[in-house]
C-alpha cells in the first residue's frame, strides 16, 4: 500500500498488537530444540507438558484463576465458540440464552446459529452511551435460560460492562454466565476468584501474542461439552496436541500483561486522553462514542460529522497511521457498525467513526503525529462532502 | 483492506473538480449521508449542448469520491449526447476498474450524470422512461427498475451482483428473496438477456490483462462451452499467455478428428470476434 516505505503508526492494537519481543524469544526454542510432545514418557517431553503447565499458571495468574481452570484453545473465537456451544449442549433441555447487542460476532452469530437450531436468544439492549440496564437484564431471565454471554469490554468503543453486578444477578438463577474479555485481558484488572463469572474467553493476540492461540476459564464445577473430541489433553475438553509454542507465548504475554495493568491505566491511558482532547478540540465535527467515564484506557472512537470513514482511513493510511472505522464500507457489510446502531448513534456519524486503539508501543509523539495528519484530512473530506 | 487500482487511489487523493459551481446549467444529486454515500454532480453546458464544465462533492468512501472525479474528467468538454452514453461500466474501466463490492459508486456516478442531465433538460429528476415499479430495499430506498437495469447492463445473475452493484439487499436483508425472484423474472427468458451478452467488439480496444483474461472467460463460457456442449463435448480454459490462449478438449470433444477445424473455425474465430483480434488458440494436450 502507499504506506511501504513509511513509518508505521500504529493504533490498531484492538484489532491486533505487536509481538513482544519478551514473548517472541520465549516461543523460539519450541520452534527447535524443544520439540518433545509433551504427552510422552521421557523427560524430552515432559519437560515440555512442564512448560505448557507454567503457561497455564501464567494465564491463571493474569486472570486471578486456578491453573486447571484454564484451557488453551486456537483463538477468542474459538473460546466463544466452546463455552456457548458447549454449555448449551449441556443442558438440552433449556433452550433460551440471553445476550447483548454489541457482542462480538464471535458470540452474536453463535447465538444466531443456536436461534435457527430452536433456541430463543434475547439480545439485550444499551443506551446511547453503550450500557447495559440491570433490570432488563432482570426481566430477560427465564426458568429454561441456560446461558448469559455479556463481553467485559467492547472492542469498538471500549466501554465496558460490569460484568460482576449483573453477573451476581445471573448467579441467582440456575444460569451459566460467559464473559469475553478478549478485550478487556491485560487493560483492566481481572479477578475470577469468588466472582460470578463460570467461563471467560481471552485471545492471544490482543495482548502481545501471536495470532492463532487464546484460551478459556472454566470455573471448576463448570458443566461443558468437550471442544474437539480425541486424546486426554486439557482433560479431555480439546483433544489434539497442544500448540506448544503459542502456549508458552501466550503465557508469556499473560505474565507481561499482568506487570503492565498499571502503566495501561496511567501510561496508555494519558496517551489516549492526550489524542482524544486534541482531536475533540482541533478537529472539525469531531464527536466521542460511548462512555467516557467508563472505557478501556487505550480506546476511543471518535466520529467526524459529514465524512465516511474508509475515505479517513485511506488519508491516514497515506501516512503510515493504522486505524480503524464502524463505516459501512470498511464493514464489508453496507451498514455501519452494529454496535454503534444499538447505541442510536445516528448513522451520518457512524459512517465517519474512527478508533484509535493505543498500546504500551505508543509514543506521545505519535498522537501529536495522528492529528498533524488527521486535520488537514477531515478539513479537506468534510470540503468535498455535499452536507457540510 | 480493498484492493483498489493506482487509478483510484490516485483520483481519491487528488481529486480532480471538486466543489460546485454557482450557476450550474444542470445538478444532479444522489444517495443520502444515512445510506453512506451521497454525490452532488454539477454541470455547465453551452449553446452547443457540450458540457464545459463540471464539478462533483461527495460524501463517500476512497472509491465514491475516485468514480466522482473520474466522472467529471469523462464528460468534461463532451457533447451531452456523448456524455449521456456513459455507463457505469465505462466509470469503473477508466479508474482501471473497482472491487466488485464497490461497483455501486461507478452506479452512482452514472444516475448523477443522468439527473443533472435531466435536470438541464427541465424534465424530473426521477426517469421518466422506466417503469419503477414498487420499492424493493426499503434500507436503501432501491426500487425494482433500478435493480432491473442495472442487472440488465451488467449482466448481474446473483442476489450478491445486485447488492454490490445497486446496494439493495446489502442491510437487513429482507428483499433477498424478492430480488431473488426479480432476477428469476428477468433472465427467463434469455431473448432478453441478448443484449447483454458479451458484444461482438466492433473496434480494437485498450484492454487491460485483466479485463481480457475476463472477457475471455465470459466468452468462454457463453459463448463457446454452450455450443460444443451441445453436440456431445467440451473445453476447459487452461491458461492465457497474452493473446495465447490454451485450451484442452473434453468428452466427445477429446480424440474428436475434427476438433483441430472446430478450435480454429469456432473458439478462436468467437474470441477474435469478442475479445481481440490478435486472439491466438492452441490446445494443450495432456500429458
Amino acid at each position: 500500500m502507499a504506506s511501504d516505505d513509511k513509518q508505521i503508526i500504529y493504533v490498531d492494537n484492538n484489532a491486533t498488537t505487536r509481538i513482544a519481543p519478551e514473548v517472541r524469544d520465549a516461543m523460539l526454542p519450541y520452534f527447535d530444540e524443544k520439540y518433545g510432545n509433551p504427552s510422552s514418557m521421557y523427560t524430552f517431553g515432559g519437560k515440555i507438558a512442564h512448560d505448557i503447565k507454567n503457561a497455564k499458571e501464567q494465564t491463571a495468574n493474569l486472570l486471578g484463576a486456578t491453573p486447571n481452570e484454564i484451557v488453551f484453545t486456537s483463538c477468542g473465537t474459538e473460546s466463544d465458540n466452546a463455552a456457548i456451544r458447549g454449555v448449551a449442549e449441556s443442558y438440552p433441555d433449556k433452550k433460551h440464552i440471553i445476550t447483548t447487542k454489541v457482542e462480538h460476532p464471535a458470540v452474536l452469530n453463535v447465538a444466531k446459529y443456536l436461534e435457527r437450531r430452536g433456541y430463543e436468544v434475547t439480545y439485550l439492549d444499551v443506551d446511547s452511551k453503550g450500557n447495559l440496564d440491570p433490570d432488563e437484564l432482570l426481566k430477560s431471565i427465564r426458568k429454561d435460560t441456560v446461558l448469559a454471554s455479556i463481553m467485559w469490554a467492547n472492542n469498538e468503543t471500549g466501554n465496558i460492562h460490569p460484568v460482576e453486578s449483573l453477573g451476581r444477578i445471573i448467579k441467582e438463577h440456575d444460569i451459566v454466565y460467559h464473559v469475553d474479555a478478549v478485550q478487556a485481558a491485560g487493560k483492566v484488572p481481572i479477578n475470577l476468584k469468588d466472582s460470578p463469572i463460570d467461563l471467560l474467553s481471552i485471545s492471544g493476540h490482543k495482548i502481545h501474542a501471536p495470532k492463532g492461540v487464546g484460551a478459556l476459564y472454566i470455573k471448576r464445577g463448570t458443566r461443558i461439552r468437550p471442544f474437539l473430541i480425541g486424546g486426554h489433553q486439557e482433560h479431555g475438553r480439546r483433544g489434539g496436541t497442544e500448540n506448544v509454542p503459542y502456549i508458552v507465548g501466550i503465557g508469556k504475554a499473560c505474565e507481561l500483561a499482568a506487570n503492565n495493568i498499571e502503566n495501561e491505566n496511567t501510561v496508555v491511558r494519558k496517551m489516549r486522553d492526550y489524542l482524544e482532547k486534541r482531536i475533540l478540540d482541533d478537529v472539525p465535527g469531531a464527536s466521542l462514542n460511548g462512555n467516557a467515564e467508563n472505557r478501556l484506557p487505550n480506546t476511543t472512537n471518535i466520529s467526524f460529522e459529514f465524512v465516511e470513514g474508509e475515505a479517513i482511513l485511506l488519508m491516514l493510511d497515506r501516512e503510515g497511521i493504522c486505524a480503524s472505522s464502524g463505516s459501512a464500507c470498511t464493514s464489508g457489510s453496507l451498514e455501519p457498525s452494529h454496535v454503534l446502531r444499538a447505541m442510536g448513534v445516528p448513522f451520518t456519524r457512524a459512517h465517519g467513526s474512527t478508533r484509535f486503539s493505543l498500546s504500551r508501543y505508543n509514543t506521545m509523539e505519535e498522537m501529536d503525529r495522528i492529528v498533524e495528519v488527521l486535520k488537514p484530512a477531515i478539513i479537506k473530506l468534510r470540503e468535498m462532502s455535499p452536507s457540510s | 483492506m480493498w484492493e483498489y487500482s493506482d487509478k483510484v487511489l490516485e483520483h481519491f487523493y487528488n481529486p480532480r473538480n471538486m466543489g460546485d459551481i454557482d450557476d450550474a446549467d444542470g445538478i444532479g444529486e444522489v444517495g443520502s449521508i444515512s445510506c453512506g454515500d451521497m454525490l452532488k454532480l454539477y454541470i455547465k453546458v453551452d449553446e452547443n449542448k457540450i458540457i464545459t464544465d463540471a464539478k462533483f462533492k461527495t460524501f463517500g468512501c476512497g472509491s465514491a469520491i475516485a468514480a466522482a472525479s473520474a466522472l467529471t474528467e469523462m464528460i468534461k468538454g463532451k457533447p451531452l449526447e456523448e456524455a449521456e452514453k456513459i455507463t457505469n461500466k465505462h466509470i469503473a474501466e477508466y479508474l482501471d476498474g473497482l472491487p466488485r463490492e464497490k461497483m455501486h459508486c461507478s452506479v452512482m456516478g452514472r444516475e448523477a450524470l443522468e439527473a443533472a442531465i435531466a435536470d438541464y433538460k427541465g424534465e424530473k429528476i426521477e426517469h421518466v422512461d422506466e417503469d419503477e415499479g414498487k420499492l424493493v430495499c426499503k434500507c436503501f430506498g432501491i426500487m425494482e427498475g433500478k435493480i432491473r437495469s442495472v442487472a440488465l447492463e451488467n449482466n448481474l445473475r446473483t442476489v450478491e451482483d445486485i447488492t454490490n452493484y445497486t446496494k439493495a439487499g446489502g442491510a437487513c436483508g429482507t428483499c433477498i428473496p424478492e430480488i431473488e425472484d426479480i432476477l428469476t423474472d428477468l433472465w427467463k427468458d434469455e431473448s432478453k438477456k441478448k443484449s447483454a451478452e458479451p458484444q461482438p467488439v466492433k473496434e480494437d480496444r485498450q484492454l487491460t490483462n485483466l479485463q481480457k483474461i475476463n472477457l475471455i472467460q465470459e466468452t468462454v463460457e457463453k459463448e463457446i462451452r454452450p455450443q460444443l456442449i451441445k453436440d456431445g463435448g467440451d473445453i476447459e480454459l487452461i491458461d492465457i499467455e497474452g493473446n495465447l490462449v490454451k485450451v484442452a478438449f473434453r468428452d466427445q470433444c477429446a480424440g474428436c478428428m475434427s476438433a483441430q477445424v472446430t478450435l480454429k473455425n469456432f473458439i478462436e474465430k468467437k474470441l477474435k470476434e469478442f475479445v481481440s483480434s490478435d486472439i491466438t488458440v492452441e490446445e494443450v494436450v495432456p500429458d
